[in-house]
């Protein structure tokens, strides 16, 4: 019995000292100036062109990694393709590469002086300092949550459904529609909640190829840390604030939905 | 709608899952592919569902080559061994799934799916879930499904296999009787000859991909053609390279001329029919499948000497050894013509 407690006792106590209890000192910090800092913080031209835009980039590589991570998940386990294995690797490397690497690699490949940025230069497009490196670099990092997600639930629920929709006269559309999306659709959700996680917290990659110029490539991330530069700790934890505050609706969001599991074959 | 399968190959990695394969299934027939797993059966199955692509050989349903269609288009019937039920849907959604996919009116779903759970006895039970189901009603539910598209041929494979003994006989008797009443042409794959012995009008046995004989379940039992069917077919004693069936064995008195000594081991009693096992003088054991009354009478023990007639003794495709009597060689003679017609 003793020894329950006891377990329990750490496990909260581990969480508590790591999770909790900076939380609570951040929003205690945040507010120790009054509310009427924090509001001005929050309403500063800058930080709502943070917000906008770190929710427009979310916005843009949701989606597309929920889609291509769904494509690759059903090539890895349902086709019989050479470079499968290649592919199931690449999923991974994102993982095991720090988000600086991303970003230097992508300066490499689309800056001014890069082997596909000079020629995009020329034709009017900017990547690098510009949005749609933001994006990329963004895109890179989440690839492997959605896809991880979904293979292991495709794997387990087999082929034998899917069959079955066969021969009762479904389309490979339909099947995929009515039958494989379903069964699915957990693994799914909470592959897109890691991804949004991920994509509204990422800094590294998104650092390096931004430029981080303030009011125009500066995400939520980047501005709490031009703050904390600038001596502003009301600004900085009341951006942190926002922050966390966005994730944990997505989180809750996706919960609230995911169906009662339901056991048995 | 009769299928007709014509010189079928199909290799997986060198596997020789099938190996020219021809199967004739008649129209409006329940009939059985027996064989050991890996015989070939499945993916014989397969192969007429459109769910395989044979190397070569034509599969005819309605004498159409249907080689070329896919399985929408084949008007078939497909049940799962472990149900393949839509874990998501409810019962009703997942009966009346072929019909969503055609585009059919909802109202007329309606109709439909309601009069299937009737037929296979699953009123009330529309709005459940798979997962609420037992093991044996997923698997009729599996089967309305399947039934709902009106196939031209229904397919089962291994039906009964993930469900407990006690429910596979019920489901088995049930199965007979659906067919009686539904009339569509049934192909059943099973490994359990009994399953097949009891439901099926034909039986076709295969192994390692090829078929080994094909005829009624009386054909088979009486004049297996091969030793694999003489062994897989029924109960079988092998006596040198004789074979001879448990309740073909007659006890008799040591001492009568036609027959052999013999050392009782052990007598078991099952009920109806019970078994001596026995050891020839020759080592070779034996035994015998013998009536209840039959037991009673020769009060068997072990250690006892007896003598048994092995006269019923034969080679599978042989006419029986030692019959000598008019009607043997009468059936022998029949078992023969028969093969002449099934040259498999």
């Amino acid at each position: 019995m003793t020894s329950r407690y006891a377990l329990r006792a750490i496990a909260l106590g581990y969480l508590g000292l790591l999770v909790a209890g900076p939380v609570a000192m951040m929003l205690w910090a945040t507010f120790s100036g009054g509310v009427a800092s924090v509001w001005e913080a929050i309403a500063r031209p800058a930080f709502l062109h943070a917000l906008w835009l770190t929710l427009l980039i979310a916005a843009i590589v949701v989606p597309l990694n929920t889609l291509f991570g769904i494509l690759c998940a059903l090539v890895v386990v349902r086709h019989d393709v050479r470079g499968k294995r290649l592919l199931s690797a690449l999923l991974d490397l994102p993982l095991g590469v720090s988000p600086v690497v991303v970003g230097l690699a992508l300066v490499i490949v689309y800056g001014r002086r890069g082997a596909f940025g000079g020629w995009l230069a020329e034709h009017g497009v900017r990547v690098i300092f510009a949005l749609p490196g933001m994006v990329l670099a963004t895109l890179f990092v989440c690839i492997p949550f959605v896809a991880r997600e979904v293979i292991p639930v495709l794997r387990e629920i087999g082929t034998e459904q899917e069959q079955a929709a066969r021969t009762l006269g479904a389309s490979d559309w339909q099947i995929f529609r009515l039958i494989t999306l379903p069964a699915i659709r957990a693994g799914v959700g909470f592959g897109v909640v890691l991804t949004a996680a991920r994509a509204l917290g990422e800094y590294g990659a998104v650092a390096i190829v931004s430029g981080r110029l303030t009011g125009r490539t500066e995400t939520l991330t980047i501005h709490v840390e031009e703050r904390f530069l600038a001596f502003d700790m009301t600004g900085a934890y009341a951006a942190s604030l926002v922050l966390a505050a966005l994730a944990l609706t997505i989180f809750f969001a996706m919960h609230a939905r995911r169906p009662a599991p339901r056991g048995g074959r | 709608m009769g299928i007709t399968v014509r010189h079928l190959r199909k290799t997986y990695d060198g596997f020789r899952a099938l190996d020219d394969v021809s199967v004739e299934v008649p129209d409006g027939s329940l009939t059985a592919l027996l064989g050991p797993s890996g015989s070939g059966k499945s993916t014989l199955l397969q192969a007429i569902a459109g769910l395989e692509a044979p190397d070569s050989g034509e599969v005819l349903i309605d004498g159409q080559i249907a080689n070329a269609l896919p399985p929408r288009e084949r008007h078939v019937g497909f049940v799962f061994q472990h149900y393949a039920a839509f874990k998501h849907m409810t019962v009703r959604d997942n009966v009346g799934f072929g019909l969503r996919v055609r585009k059919r009116p909802k109202a007329e779903i309606r109709v439909r799916v309601d009069e299937l759970l009737h037929l296979v006895q699953l009123d009330g039970y529309a709005e459940r879930y798979p997962a609420q189901l037992s093991g044996g009603q997923r698997q009729r539910m599996a089967l309305a499904r399947a039934l709902a598209v009106e196939p031209r041929v229904l397919l089962l494979d291994e039906p009964f296999g993930a469900l407990d003994a006690r429910v596979r006989e019920e489901l088995r008797g049930w199965l007979r009787r659906l067919h009686d009443e539904v009339h569509v042409t049934t192909v059943l794959v099973t490994h359990d000859q009994e399953e097949a012995m009891e439901i099926a009008s034909r039986i076709v046995v295969m192994n390692q991909g090829r078929v080994e004989q094909s005829g009624t379940p009386t054909e088979l039992y009486e004049h297996p053609a091969t030793e694999f069917v003489m062994s897989f077919v029924g109960k079988v004693n092998r006596v040198g390279d004789a074979y001879i069936r448990p309740h073909e064995v007659v006890i008799c008195s040591p001492d009568r001329d036609d027959c052999l000594p013999a050392t009782v081991d052990r007598a078991v009693m099952l009920g109806f029919d019970n078994r001596i096992e026995l050891t020839l003088q020759g080592g070779e054991r034996v035994w015998a499948q013998v009536t209840r009354q039959e037991m009673a009478r020769l009060t068997p023990f072990p250690g006892q000497v007896v003598g048994v007639d092995l006269s019923r003794r034969r080679r599978p495709g042989a006419a029986e050894a030692a019959s000598t009597s008019p009607e043997g060689a009468a059936i022998a003679a029949a078992g023969a013509i028969r093969r002449d017609r099934h040259p498999e």
